[in-house]
């Protein structure tokens, strides 16, 4: 597979790529390495890996990650409970029995991350918003992400069964370390552009009025030039999009109140939604309405 | 200026990448063997003679952050189609390497398609005492400029206060930074026992308390963000203000820094460069070219607008020094500023002349800034900056 028919594929599946990320996904997936995507937020980055399973037809794999996150989470943690029945329930063996009975895999509970390295089949594994993470999981992730393999004290090195294609996002709220970012491709995920833009609208929601369409496209495109502090992404757009057309608007400039109303889904704070009264939301629709 | 010509001389596809990588490293990029390796590895998956994929190939592997993601094109034009362009942003070092470039001819290769001849040579520095114009893009080009406007701010202050400016700025750093959190979090190598979360987990083990958690209390660093007034009425402290600011920042990879004139710039990491020299002089570089009016009030805007979103939060102190002459109307830096506060940010604003005997801050610009600021003070002199320090602990 090339890179041009994966594109192709992720269009199949709804997901217009850039030709920068078709081609990271691409080199991700052949050379084995993560992906790192950086953007906005709501400009597809979560959306690719699960598009990824879909047209490899494996299964998707993820791990949301937090502030404290740590090993026992996303990696592995031994069933205590079942430990110590099984203590309880052989008192009268040996300790070293016991303790190699209970230190096996039957009492190891895979977290996410061992989850991915142990399927039969390579999974696409997800690790959402990198940056919310500690540095400390960090240092964990570099283990796995560059050796596909985990290391238990009690039972050694687990090496991967098979190579899951890992994709990390991040919004960039903190820098991630050199380290990190050395062992992934990377790609910076923008806003994409109108015509791009139009083709993730009408792959998403083919029915749509094409006129409309274009309308919306071209009001959320102008609507990003304005200050705010939250710019609508591409999944704002999708949201608006199927609520005007939930609503059966037929051109943007129908109906000035309602379409002012539909705005929430676009505006996300109590500052943006004063930044676009009626009066600018008017004058964007007279641009995009000829 | 930076540049890396085609290597003519050179045979075979491994070597001119190696060149191409060795060409991005110095421009900046943390690429190295490992990045050559893979780049070889990956081109047999695509068509080689199509410069667009290869182009889009070492994008993926050679960038890891947004900004050389954004001048990677550049650079890979450069190198492959010998156009001869500089590294974004930097100071003229090599004048001579740039002047030799230019007689060359474009590259051999044969993904190389002409296109290159036509755009290929712009006017770019051509003498050593030429001086850089700013273009609003932050880009700097490097072109003449009549000397007499030469603004050598070495001459208007000694090297040791500069040194020194700097030393205090370290201090202030340090005094504003050290901060910590009341509460206690999980933590491997706490201090103290997390009873809680020991006694929860012994509940697994039938109450006998094996794991030990431990908890301290988190390091809750303040950030400082400088934005620097570089303008006509401040080049007289700008030589000092930009050691100040570099002192403040050159400790803490979490700070940040950016000049204004009539634009403005980004300059954290320039100024975290370790060659104090190069550093300077494209500072220097950057603060020229401008001594038409100080657009505070638009600058601060173009900060919220653009940057503020990621470095600036709670926990963030935003120094500004500048000292309030303002071309905009004074209502553009009050809603600027008003926004700026509204991230819950302490400002300070640092202003020179605030030193001077008499000074009332009656500058329009300044008089509608004073309402959001936490701390206002003078930085005149270094005995002024020194003072800050109590000021700013208690922030």
């Amino acid at each position: 597979m090339s890179w041009k028919e994966l594109q192709q594929d992720l269009a199949a599946s709804c997901y217009i790529a850039s030709n920068e990320l078709a081609m990271a996904v691409y080199l991700a997936s052949e050379q084995q390495r993560p992906l790192l995507l950086e953007g906005e937020a709501g400009v597809g980055k979560t959306e690719i890996a699960k598009q990824l399973a879909a047209i490899h037809k494996t299964n998707l794999i993820r791990l949301q990650c937090y502030e404290g996150l740590d090993a026992n989470t996303s990696i592995y943690e031994w069933n205590y409970q079942k430990q110590l029945l099984r203590v309880q329930a052989v008192r009268d063996s040996s300790s070293d029995e016991i303790e190699s009975q209970i230190f096996s895999e039957k009492y190891l509970l895979k977290r996410p991350l061992l989850e991915a390295i142990t399927q039969a089949k390579a999974p696409v594994l997800l690790i959402d918003e990198i940056d919310r993470a500690d540095e400390e999981f960090e240092a964990y992730l570099l283990e796995v992400l560059s050796d596909y393999q985990v290391s238990i004290p009690e039972l050694g090195t687990i090496s991967a069964t098979s190579k899951p294609l890992v994709v990390l996002t991040s919004n960039g709220s903190r820098d991630l370390s050199d380290a990190l970012r050395r062992r992934c491709f990377y790609s910076y995920v923008s806003y994409p552009d109108t015509e791009t833009e139009l083709a993730i609208l009408q792959a998403r929601l083919p029915h749509i009025n094409a006129r409309l369409a274009e309308q919306i496209v071209r009001f959320v495109q102008s609507l990003r030039k304005e200050e705010l502090e939250k710019k609508p992404g591409v999944a704002e757009m999708l949201d608006w999009a199927a609520a005007l057309s939930g609503l059966g608007v037929a051109k943007l400039s129908d109906n000035p109140t309602e379409l002012q109303a539909t705005l929430v889904c676009l505006l996300k704070t109590q500052i943006d939604q004063y930044a676009v009264p009626q009066m600018v939301t008017e004058r964007l629709v007279a641009q995009v309405v000829e | 200026m930076k540049t890396t010509q085609f290597p003519t001389t050179v045979e075979g596809v491994s070597e001119r990448v190696a060149g191409f990588i060795a060409h991005l490293r110095y421009n900046g990029y943390r690429t190295s063997v490992a990045e050559t390796e893979k780049t070889l590895k990956a081109l047999p998956l695509i068509d080689i003679e199509e410069h667009q994929q290869v182009k889009l190939l070492c994008k993926t592997i050679c960038t890891s952050n947004k900004n050389n993601f954004d001048d990677f094109d550049e650079l890979f034009d450069s190198y492959w189609f010998n156009r001869g362009r500089e590294k974004i942003g930097t100071a003229s070092v090599q004048e001579k390497r740039q002047t030799r470039n230019r007689q060359h001819q474009p590259g051999t290769d044969s993904t190389v398609s002409t296109e290159a001849e036509g755009e290929a040579e712009q006017p770019e520095t051509s003498d050593i005492d030429g001086e850089a114009s700013h273009q609003a893009d932050g880009r700097l080009v490097a072109s003449r400029i009549k000397n007499k406007e030469k603004i050598d701010f070495r001459e208007l202050v000694t090297p040791e206060s500069i040194q020194q400016a700097e030393q205090l700025a370290y201090l202030l750093a340090k005094a504003i930074r050290d901060r910590r959190s009341r509460r206690y979090r999980a933590s491997l190598r706490g201090n103290r026992l997390n009873l809680r979360k020991t006694i929860r987990d012994s509940v697994s083990y039938g109450g006998v308390p094996i794991n030990l958690y431990r908890q301290q209390r988190p390091d809750r660093p303040v950030k400082i963000v400088t934005i620097l007034d570089v303008s006509g009425s401040m080049t007289v402290y700008a030589r000092v203000f930009l050691s100040f600011v570099k002192g403040l920042i050159s400790h803490d990879t979490k700070a940040d820094a950016y000049l204004f004139h009539t634009a403005l710039l980004r300059i954290g990491d320039t100024l975290r460069d370790h060659d104090t020299l190069r550093a300077m002089n494209r500072l220097t570089l950057m603060a020229q070219g401008f001594g038409g009016g100080t657009r505070i009030g638009a600058n601060l805007k173009h900060f919220n607008d653009q940057y503020a979103q990621h470095c600036v939060d709670g926990r963030t102190v935003v120094i500004i020094l500048s000292d309030g002459y303002d071309t905009d109307p004074p209502e553009i830096l009050a809603d600027a500023l008003k926004r700026l506060s509204k991230r819950n940010c302490k400002i300070v604003w640092l202003n020179p002349l605030k030193g001077w005997k008499d000074y009332e801050p009656i500058a329009q610009g300044m008089a509608a800034a004073l309402p959001y600021l936490d701390h206002f003070a003078a930085a005149n002199t270094l005995e002024s900056l020194a003072a800050l320090e109590p000021a700013l602990r208690k922030l």
